[in-house]
């Protein structure tokens, strides 16, 4: 009897697992906590700076935050830096070109090495990073933390449903980008540090 | 006219001095604009808020001082009469 009853429950688990869905979120936050923080070694002082227009879809099954796929964009035009004529610069046609390329964009391809904890899951996740119309296929250390019925206390009551919040810390070389390769390295480091924090939500009816 | 030019350069570059210590002696570059992190209490997430603010840096600093340089060195050239009476005579 004893036996039946964990053959029974490990079985409704299982079915459980096997009809869970995956969820779609929404990656522009009406809150704008959604942000990046980029930085550049530089001899003076490093150059650190934010962009915050960030939209895009995840989709992921709650059960496996770490399963997760979607495209993650950011508005070209939001990056900040805290001098306004460098800002300028930075935007410019020499370096990130907003005006021709207004997208900075990460599409999910892959999910390696994923291990859960809880509504926690971390994975290496291997996607395509464009920048300035330029494709590279990088592998980034991603945290998910999936939080369900949140988001009805980041709305004050307004809206029910969860949300999901992505971590990451990776590098790239802006030379590999088509940024001033090889050029003005001993003003800026080619090496930019990007750290990601976004959440996103997912409303129900 | 050079002790015009002299008195000048010193209150420019004494007057930036004082601006640039008093905003902070930002040992870096000059910012129009400065962020400060807060966190949502639901995600935990840091972001930032930005807020006009100018803030001289080392750049101002330098600039300020390489233009009472200029003033002192113009000073310096043998196109101003001299303050000398016995050099007039």
């Amino acid at each position: 009897m004893k036996h039946t009853a964990i053959i029974i429950a490990t079985a409704a688990a299982l079915a459980a697992t096997a009809t869970a869905e995956e969820i779609a979120f929404d990656l522009k936050d009406p809150k704008g906590v959604n942000n990046i923080v980029f930085t550049l070694d530089a001899p003076l002082e490093s150059i650190s700076g934010t962009a915050n227009g960030i939209s895009g879809t995840v989709e992921v099954d709650p059960a496996e935050p770490e399963e997760i796929e979607g495209k993650i964009v950011v508005d070209a035009k939001s990056l900040t830096v805290p001098n306004s004529l460098m800002q300028e610069h930075m935007l410019g046609a020499e370096w990130i070109d907003a005006e021709k390329h207004p997208e900075i964009t990460f599409e999910i391809k892959e999910v390696l090495n994923p291990v859960k904890n809880g509504n926690e899951g971390t994975a290496d996740v291997k996607g395509v990073f464009t920048l300035k119309g330029v494709s590279k296929e990088i592998t980034v250390p991603a945290k998910v933390t999936y939080l369900p019925g949140r988001l009805s206390d980041r709305t004050n009551g307004k809206m029910q449903g969860d949300l999901i919040v992505i971590r990451t810390n990776f590098q790239i070389k802006r030379g590999d980008f088509g940024i001033k390769a090889g050029e003005n390295l001993d003003k800026v480091s080619d090496t930019i540090d990007i750290s990601l924090s976004i959440a996103g939500s997912a409303p129900k009816p | 006219m050079k002790r015009l030019l002299r008195t000048a350069a010193a209150i420019l570059f004494t007057a930036i001095l004082i601006w640039w210590a008093a905003a902070g002696m930002n040992p870096g570059w000059t910012k129009t604009s400065v962020a400060t992190m807060e966190t949502d209490p639901i995600t935990g997430i840091e972001y930032p808020v930005w807020k006009k603010h100018f803030v001289p840096g080392v750049d101002l600093l330098a600039a300020g001082a390489g233009a009472a340089a200029i003033l002192a060195a113009i000073s310096l050239l043998p196109i101003f009469p001299g303050t000398n009476k016995n050099h007039n005579l």
